[in-house]
């Protein structure tokens, strides 16, 4: 077959076609999957929610394990007892409030707006956990967690995850030992709000000491590290009003 | 007759030793040191890199008579691109918690210069079946070089390999680490990465004296 390649109408009407046939492939392709993937997501947010308040699977040292997700829609229900959006000073009962975005309710209190802020209320033998959600930036792309705190503004487990974190080095905040040490934690030095910082040589790698809101850093992630500290700092600081009205001490 | 001949044979088995991509030609280094702190991650990468290298090379061959020479680098870029957002979204759908490991890698492998290096100076001149054989040999001789990086950063560098301690636990000194045994902090970075590709080269050229150039 005699094709000249070379002329310039091909080139421009191969290029055209291509594209049109590369978008259609991908556009169909995303249509087709886009309901699974939210489902998933939407089934991933649940499992974290439902992790940072300690409902999970883990069962040897060092697994992070979730609940299935055939069963997570249901163990949500059971264990999530109230979600709350709030609004300013207003505050809503809402079922779908773990579906708010908060990274974009951040960017809209940045810009001067009031943010909708969504907040969890579990239950778990006869323990009440206030689940906050979180989100910051690490080294190269964004990093986000849950945490669920008591009456008395004592961790009692958190959740990380991350977007593009370095593999065995900032990607380690997702493994067991690093969210573990948080447990136990105040978020509290004193009266005030300080969070819980990610440090370094703070002489306490097995992190005996639970008073010094912090907890050892990872060898090699001192910007996710960072990253972590800033995030849970933000959060704090945007629930602090939430916080006092359910602080008992 | 065999499966394969001895001409096609060598497609596949060339790039895993006398022409590695990695250790002879020197491609796709970017990867094999941002990735390869842990096992796993390499693993992972080593697997998407033989599926698009070895669909991109057959899609190439295909159109091999029918890409203008003057865009070829963009038709190239999109096929490797277009097969990569396939294979995310696929995998978000069906294995969500794979694609959540994957996705730091879907960049790399659309910069991974070793896929255009074997479109332009392969599939374009070959046909189908054997721009199949040399896209799978070459990302497996990747793969390979990826793997042993991984295998000694890994086990090195925190004393674990998929994750698992295989030398007891540093923080409570048990195993080896109750003999004074420390993990090398240094082979997490990725400069580390650059001396075990240096020294699996030199292991591969003083094994065989021919690879070594002349100067």
């Amino acid at each position: 077959m005699a094709l000249n390649t070379e002329k310039n109408v091909y080139t421009v009407l191969f290029a055209a076609l291509m594209v049109i046939a590369v978008g259609s492939v991908l556009a169909f392709v995303a249509s087709g999957l886009s309901e699974k993937i939210r489902e998933n997501e939407r089934f991933e947010k649940q499992q974290n929610i439902l992790y940072a308040m300690g409902v999970n699977e883990n069962a040897n040292e060092g697994s992070v394990n979730f609940v299935p997700t055939t069963e997570v829609e249901a163990e949500f229900q059971k264990y999530i007892t109230e979600q709350w959006i709030i609004n300013g000073e207003q505050r809503t009962q809402n079922q779908e409030a773990y579906l708010i975005d908060l990274k974009k309710e951040i960017a809209a209190a940045k810009k001067g707006q009031v943010p909708r802020l969504p907040v969890f209320i579990g239950e778990k033998d006869g323990q009440k956990y206030h689940i906050l959600p979180m989100y910051g930036k690490g080294l190269w792309d964004a990093i986000w967690g849950f945490i669920s705190v008591d009456e008395n503004m004592v961790v009692q487990g958190v959740y990380f995850d991350h977007k593009a974190e370095t593999p065995g080095l900032g990607a380690n905040i997702k493994q067991r030992y690093f969210m573990d040490d948080f447990i136990g934690e105040s978020l509290m030095d004193g009266s005030r709000y300080t969070g819980v910082s990610v440090a370094k040589g703070n002489n306490d790698p097995l992190n005996q000491r639970k008073e010094d809101n912090a907890v050892d850093a990872l060898a090699g992630a001192t910007i996710t590290g960072n990253g972590v500290s800033a995030m849970i700092r933000e959060s704090v600081n945007l629930y602090k009003d939430y916080l006092e009205t359910i602080r008992e001490n | 007759m065999a499966i394969l001949s001895k001409k096609d044979t060598n497609l596949i088995l060339d790039p895993l030793a006398d022409n590695n991509p990695i250790t002879i030609q020197v491609l796709g280094i970017c990867s094999a040191l941002a990735i390869t702190a842990e096992l796993q991650a390499s693993v992972v990468m080593a697997l998407s890199v033989i599926f698009v290298l070895g669909v991109g090379n057959v899609v190439i061959s295909l159109m091999r008579n029918i890409i203008p020479s003057k865009i070829r680098i963009i038709v190239q870029l999109v096929v490797i691109a277009t097969l990569v957002i396939i294979v995310d979204q696929v995998l978000k759908a069906f294995a969500y918690e794979l694609s959540k490991t994957l996705s730091v890698f879907v960049g790399l492998i659309i910069t991974n210069c070793i896929i255009m290096g074997r479109f332009e100076a392969f599939a374009l001149g070959n046909n189908v079946w054997r721009s199949f054989l040399d896209g799978i040999g070459n990302a497996l001789g990747y793969g390979v070089i990826l793997i042993a990086v991984g295998f000694f950063r890994e086990l090195l560098g925190s004393g674990t390999l998929f994750g698992i301690k295989v030398f007891g636990d540093p923080v409570t000194k048990t195993g080896l680490y109750a003999t004074g045994y420390e993990n090398n902090g240094f082979m997490i970075i990725p400069p580390a990465a650059l001396i075990v590709v240096g020294i699996i080269i030199w292991i591969q050229r003083s094994k065989n004296r021919a690879l070594i150039e002349e100067n």
